[in-house]
């Protein structure tokens, strides 16, 4: 992956190895919140702010703080930190510069700390040893890999709700079975790349 | 009373089949018996040994820091953790990954320091640990056998439906995972039905 091109990267993280239905990274917010397209819609563009931020943010961390200290091992703590702190601080930046995108996007900002994809993101940035342009183009379509999926979600969850489901099934496992389908679909892209 | 701290977590209030926490690793990581049992374990380990340091500290901790507080304990514990995994166990290592950094973001861990740990004492945090560990190592097991038995035919990597069995493959791959778990809890949902009527 190392020289990649940028092209192949998007592709792949959008499709092929879509975060959520295929490196299962950030269930959470795709099973917790896509029970309205409006909602899902919302918390994808949190994400995807977040996420190429946090990208960004843990790349210039990683090789201009922690390696040349030699502190390497203590990649952990210091990128959930970076990430708790760059949520709250979006979430200042936005109360205090546009009151409307932070109506948007508000209730969804604090529960992205706790979202695998970020952390997920950042230490897979760093594994591929991806440089500056493609942990970007990775961050950001890795994140919009992750909106279309929920986004996508919670479109069949609308019609699921008036559907004739068997009691046992209702709620939980019949959005995972949703969830399997729809990465049954996903997989038709292997080999895309 | 302290028993019924460490039980609760075994079935009654499960947080894979009751409360569906920490979703990422269980689908993730149970393509094998073995895989789900190691994953659960080390997540057991950390969630312990974390809920034990938080219920020392909180009355330390003020409570507007305390979630960042609680990262930082608990990705010390899975920096420890990984260190031994790697060191040890090379192949479960190599296995999980990702997902062993990333126990950092199980919900289930912040959820048992936020409503637990933070609120109760030492002992009884550490039971509380042990028990809500231990079972979501239990589901992770049951999900891990299951994908495995159906994708390759064998539980822990001996073979039990002999060699006419064509392993569904799809069962290790993505959608088997969600699949299998979805049907887990329709299963669940029946058992708790019929045992409630």
């Amino acid at each position: 992956m190392e020289n990649a091109s940028i092209f192949v990267i998007i592709v792949s993280a959008i499709l092929v190895n879509n975060f959520v239905l295929s490196r299962f990274l950030g269930i959470c917010p795709f099973l917790g919140v896509s029970k309205q397209v409006e909602t899902a819609f919302g918390m994808g563009m949190a994400v995807t702010f977040v996420m190429t931020l946090a990208g960004i943010i843990t790349y210039v961390v990683q090789y201009f703080i922690l390696v040349p200290l030699g502190l390497e091992f203590l990649k952990i703590v210091a990128f959930i930190l970076v990430i708790a702190s760059l949520v709250q601080f979006v979430e200042i930046v936005l109360q205090k510069t546009s009151p409307t995108l932070y109506q948007a996007l508000g209730v969804f900002l604090p529960l992205i700390t706790t979202n695998c994809a970020v952390l997920g993101l950042a230490l897979l940035n760093i594994q591929y040893e991806f440089n500056l342009l493609q942990t970007i183009a990775h961050s950001a379509s890795a994140a919009i890999g992750f909106s279309l999926a929920i986004v996508l979600f919670a479109g069949i969850r609308e019609k699921l709700e008036i559907a004739d489901v068997p009691a046992p099934f209702k709620g939980f496992p019949i959005a995972l079975i949703t969830a399997s389908l729809m990465s049954i679909a996903f997989l038709g892209f292997t080999g895309l790349v | 009373m302290d028993i019924k701290i460490f039980t609760k977590g075994l079935y009654k209030d499960n947080p894979i089949f009751v409360q569906l926490l920490g979703m990422c690793p269980t689908l993730a990581v149970t393509t094998s018996a073995i895989n789900g049992l190691g994953m659960g374990l080390a997540t057991t380990a950390v969630l312990a040994s974390s809920n034990v340091v938080i219920s020392m500290l909180r009355k330390v901790i003020p409570d507007k820091v305390r979630i960042p507080a609680f990262i930082v304990v608990i990705a010390t514990f899975v920096t420890i953790i990984g260190m031994v995994l790697e060191g040890y166990f090379v192949d479960l290592y190599n296995a999980l990954g990702l997902f062993i950094p990333l126990i950092v973001v199980n919900c289930i861990i912040l959820a048992r320091a936020e409503t637990f740990a933070f609120k109760n004492g030492i002992f009884s945090s550490f039971l509380d640990g042990l028990g809500m560990g231990l079972g979501f190592t239990i589901a992770l097991l049951i999900l891990g056998s299951v994908r495995e038995l159906l994708g390759a035919g064998s539980i822990f990597g001996i073979s039990l439906l002999g060699a006419a069995y064509k392993p569904a493959l799809i069962m290790i791959l993505p959608p088997g995972a969600f699949l299998a778990l979805g049907i887990l809890l329709a299963i669940n949902n029946v058992i708790k039905q019929k045992s409630a009527a």
